[in-house]
């Protein structure tokens, strides 16, 4: 059972598995048990450790001021199962569109770039459980910081263009996804995720082969990923090569039993109450961040502190972003910066002079349907959809 | 704190990626320490259990203090939901350890 090799590299330390991991410096993320090595995994930059196997990959928050869109070798990496493929071969790589159609498809990676419309859409990708850490009280699960979320231009094939060249057949409701990554063991249920038929086919919903210009990093999903713009990342299924029509309602365990939400007006219950009703995980709620300053920072007290930082939502699109400098008392509207889309982060900017002493800055996005960030944090059981008001304190010298 | 392998340099790239895209692309899941947490006898059975199917951080980066139960909760998901294949008296030495060391 137990049949992974191992060896000592160290005093007591017993180590297994293939090429080591740089873990030459640490990070502690600001909740209880949240230190972390700082590693490099192959195509990716130094990255905040959460798991090694399979390999989850949380990006420092500080890459988010670099710019709107998130590098693709600092793009966050979540698996659930272990089993990785360990070779894909790009052109012996088929992606089979099948299930309840006129006619399956089996794609190579050429066919799927030469024979079908390609086009391009700016999204962010988050983990439903990104910020997992910060929840009170604290639940199992992934202890993540900020940094499980990003911004990338993706290019490839909406996938109605491939249901619509394979056929619907009569009766399809679902359409699910697979990829080439497994269970270690037999019984563990396969990563399968399941959109609405009607979904699959909005249009916007695409087969990426691309990020920022590039193929794909491995780690994020080569050679093709699902784009579910605004929705959490739990569908952005990576080594992506089953798709298949289904005609009654997908109850594998990804979707039936895993990422669940409660079913009311604010997703929520109290905090250790169990929901009575759950459904799927859906879209992103709205979000804003500081990106120009970090917790405890020190600013001029004499001149304009330009603060700066992103906002984004699941589709409605972000319309003002309000930012206190005095613990939530008075609002100021910050400037929106280029809008690349509303499935985008979104830059806002703000200048504000700081007395001498330290200060609350506290930022608050609203959405064009009028959704707005809790003042404080709402709660669920898998610690899913943090999105409280987020606060720095900063203090004027 | 947690204990780290200490390598000779930066990984040797496990990936390799034709600068054309066309060559097959291989990955070599990284090499994994047992946290000094667990890397004593007692931590022995949580070890062997465990990383059959995942790495040991998922556990030691959990939450602390959150009692007993949770440990025993955690481990009763891992044979009844992902059907980790532990004997019963297995999988309460399991949550025993992981209840003693990080409840």
């Amino acid at each position: 059972m137990f049949d992974r090799r191992m060896f000592l590299a160290g005093a007591g330390v017993a180590a297994f598995g293939g090429p080591a991991l740089a873990a030459e410096r640490e990070v502690t993320l600001p909740f209880g048990n949240g230190a972390r090595p700082l590693v490099r995994m192959p195509q990716k930059r130094e990255m905040i450790l959460l798991t090694t196997r399979p390999p989850q990959l949380e990006t420092p928050f500080s890459v988010f001021n670099e710019g709107l869109l998130t590098p693709n070798d600092a793009f966050f990496v979540r698996y659930h199962l272990s089993g990785l493929p360990t070779v894909i071969d790009p052109s012996a790589f088929r992606l089979k569109v099948g299930g309840h159609v006129a006619k399956p498809l089996e794609l190579s990676l050429a066919s799927l770039k030469r024979d079908f419309p390609v086009s391009e859409i700016v999204a962010v990708n988050q983990c439903s459980g990104n910020s997992r850490g910060f929840v009170q009280p604290r639940v199992g699960g992934g202890q993540l910081g900020n940094g499980a979320m990003g911004n990338a231009r993706w290019r490839g094939v909406a996938l109605k263009h491939l249901l619509e060249k394979a056929g619907l057949r009569e009766g399809a409701r679902q359409v699910t996804f697979n990829g080439l990554d497994n269970p270690p063991l037999d019984g563990i249920p396969d990563f399968v995720k399941a959109l609405d038929l009607d979904h699959a086919l909005d249009g916007e919903v695409m087969v990426a082969f691309q990020m920022n210009g590039a193929d794909l990093p491995f780690l994020n999903g080569y050679p093709l990923r699902l784009i579910v713009p605004g929705h959490y990342g739990t569908y952005w299924v990576k080594h992506l090569d089953e798709i298949n029509v289904v005609d009654a309602q997908y109850d594998g365990y990804w979707m039936k039993t895993a990422y669940r939400i409660p079913d009311n007006d604010c997703n929520c219950v109290e905090p250790g109450q169990k929901p009575d009703k759950t459904k799927p995980i859906g879209r992103f709620n709205v979000r804003s961040f500081v990106t120009s300053h970090v917790d405890g920072a020190r600013v001029n007290a004499a001149s304009v502190t330009e603060l700066r930082g992103i906002a984004f939502a699941g589709g409605d699109p972000v319309k003002r972003v309000m930012v206190s400098a005095d613990e939530g008392r008075a609002w100021q509207e910050a400037r929106l910066g280029d809008d690349l889309g509303r499935y985008s982060f979104r830059e806002w900017r703000l200048g504000v002079t700081l007395a001498a002493g330290k200060h609350a800055v506290k930022v608050r996005a609203e959405t064009a349907s009028g959704d707005v960030q809790p003042l404080t944090a709402l709660w669920q059981p898998a610690g899913y959809m943090h999105n409280p008001v987020e606060a720095i304190m900063v203090e004027a010298v | 704190m947690r204990a780290l392998v200490l390598s000779a340099g930066f990984a040797a790239l496990a990936i390799s990626v034709g600068a054309s895209g066309a060559k097959p692309v291989t990955f070599e899941m990284p090499e994994e320490a047992v946290p000094a947490e667990l890397a004593d006898e007692a931590g022995e059975p949580v070890v062997v259990a465990c990383s059959t199917c995942h790495s040991l951080e998922y556990i030691t980066t959990q939450p602390r203090g959150k009692g007993a139960q949770f440990w025993r909760d955690a481990v009763a998901k891992m044979v009844n939901v992902y059907k980790a294949p532990l004997e019963p008296a297995d999988a309460d030495a399991v949550a025993e350890v992981l209840a003693k060391r990080f409840g």
